[in-house]
């Protein structure tokens, strides 16, 4: 019975990003909605992805410091720091605060509207509900992420640098100068693709959970719940499937 | 059972017809809610659905705009079958039909203002600010709420949203208007309210109308023709007079209230 409830929320979930990439690509465009929602998305995630990116810049810095120091190569740690930034903590965080941020607002907004009928109330009026309620999040957390996750880049190795600054009293340009040397521009165009991957991960997932929701209160609830718990295994997934297919190219 | 009063020509409008549905069938797994619904309605007619609550009468204004897929049955709706309809002609149809939820439907992140700017903006383009600001005042002054334009849907009351959703409705200039419940949850005074505006919008927009309800007397006063809907079967029509005085048995709960 699990079986089949999981392979028929397959062929819905299958059926649904088809659905999007349908909509997505047929006119009317939802430009202005598109750009309310990137605006929401980049407001609502701001602070924490700021907190939490600041945090873990120092966090890293401050645990990786001594063993680089037993080697005598503190001096890596501007390299060490930034490449683990970039690469991965960067989009993780970002990743992460999103899904949890986003995923519940989404699933919770879309649910409380289905369980009150006003989805239905937009179809029945001919507005198109799932262009302008789907389409718009998806494609706007799909563009967002990437941009998030370059400045917790930022943010994460300003916080490392006050850590660095605090160990060696190193100058900012001699810090930025390590970092820039350390990192590729291929991981910064990989970290973005990441992003974006998340972004339609969390964007989707969160959109079909609180779009297909019903029993009332109890489905909205659920539907926020399975919106973060789905899409932050996902944001693993994703992250662990990109880390081999960058292994193969780098 | 098989007791059909006639329609009295003399209350019921003489347009044509503008819905035609024949042998709805429709189940949700194994639970059939429509067994066999047959009914029209004409142009300019007020015709009520009375039938005990999940008697399925909301699944069957459901399947008239393409909200619930029917199992079996035509549904002709302004000469659009809305069985076989695509996407695009189905959106057509949609504009010409008004749907007043039970629970008014309001999208509550909105203002009033917003609420009623939505289908214009969305369906026909409008983004002219005056257009709308006329457009919106005239509509919420059919309802008798122009005052509430700039407040949020959890600030009104049940028989505000009520009204405010039956404006929205209205904004599209809808040809056929369908009411789920438009009563239910309202103090009597604000029940008699809904009703007058139920008859004051089929005479200013004149649109014919399917109420669904299991409010005798919103029944009773707005309605030309009523239909009951028992166990899934659309079993008796006529006035309500007409209804009343058969005495079946499966509406006697409703008469002797």
């Amino acid at each position: 019975m699990t079986l089949t409830k999981t392979l028929i929320n397959v062929s819905d979930i299958y059926r649904f990003i088809i659905e999007f990439f349908k909509r997505a690509f047929s006119p009317p465009y939802e430009g202005r909605e598109i750009v309310n929602q990137c605006f929401s998305i980049g407001n609502k995630s701001l602070f924490l992805v700021t907190f939490t990116s600041f945090l873990a810049g120092i966090v890293f810095t401050k645990q990786s410091q001594p063993s680089l120091a037993s080697f005598g190569a503190e001096s890596w740690l501007p390299s060490l720091v930034s490449q683990a930034v970039v690469r991965s903590l960067g989009p993780l965080i970002t990743g992460l605060i999103c899904a949890g941020k986003l995923g519940s607002n989404m699933g919770a907004e879309l649910g409380s509207m289905k369980v009150t009928e006003q989805i239905d109330a937009m179809e029945v009026s001919g507005t198109r509900p799932f262009s302008y309620l789907v389409v718009t999040r998806v494609v706007a957390s799909t563009l967002m992420l990437p941009i998030l996750v370059v400045y917790s880049d930022g943010v994460a190795l300003f916080g490392s640098f006050l850590m660095v600054n605090s160990f060696s009293d190193s100058g900012f340009l001699l810090y930025i100068n390590e970092v820039s040397t350390s990192i590729a521009l291929i991981d910064i165009f990989s970290s973005m693709v990441k992003a974006a991957l998340f972004g339609f991960a969390i964007g989707t997932i969160s959109c079909y959970s609180g779009y297909n929701s019903s029993n009332g209160t109890i489905g909205v609830g659920k539907a926020a719940n399975t919106a973060v718990v789905v899409s932050m295994t996902f944001i693993f997934i994703i992250d662990l499937i990109m880390l081999q297919f960058l292994n193969l190219i780098r | 059972m098989e007791t059909q009063p006639n329609v009295t020509e003399a209350v019921v409008s003489t347009g044509g017809k503008v819905v035609e549905i024949k042998h709805l069938k429709k189940s949700f797994n194994d639970r059939v809610v429509l067994k066999d619904v047959s009914l029209d309605l004409h142009d300019r007619e007020n015709l009520a659905i009375l039938g005990r609550s999940g008697s399925g009468k909301s699944v069957l204004i459901k399947c008239m705009v393409g909200l619930l897929k029917a199992d079996s049955g035509d549904i002709h709706v302004l000469d659009y079958n809305v069985s076989s309809l695509t996407a695009a002609k189905l959106n057509e149809l949609r504009l010409q039909v008004g749907f007043s939820f039970q629970g008014s439907a309001l999208y509550d992140s909105m203002s009033v203002r917003q609420n009623l700017e939505f289908p214009l903006k969305r369906n026909l383009g409008i983004y002219d600010s005056a257009q709308l600001e006329e457009l919106v005042i005239t509509a919420l002054k059919d309802v008798g709420l122009e005052r509430t334009i700039d407040q949020r849907p959890d600030e009104l009351s049940g028989g505000m949203k009520k009204r405010i959703g039956i404006a929205r409705t209205l904004i599209l200039k809808p040809k056929i208007m369908l009411y789920d419940e438009p009563t239910s949850g309202l103090d009597p005074q604000t029940s008699e309210e809904i009703n007058e505006l139920i008859l004051q919008v089929r005479d200013r927009y004149n649109t014919a109308s399917i109420i669904i309800t299991h409010d005798v007397s919103c029944a009773r006063q707005v309605s030309d023709r009523v239909i009951a809907l028992i166990d899934g079967e659309s079993k008796l029509e006529g006035t309500f007079e007409e209804l009343k005085a058969t005495n079946d048995s499966n509406l006697s709960h409703f008469f002797n209230y």
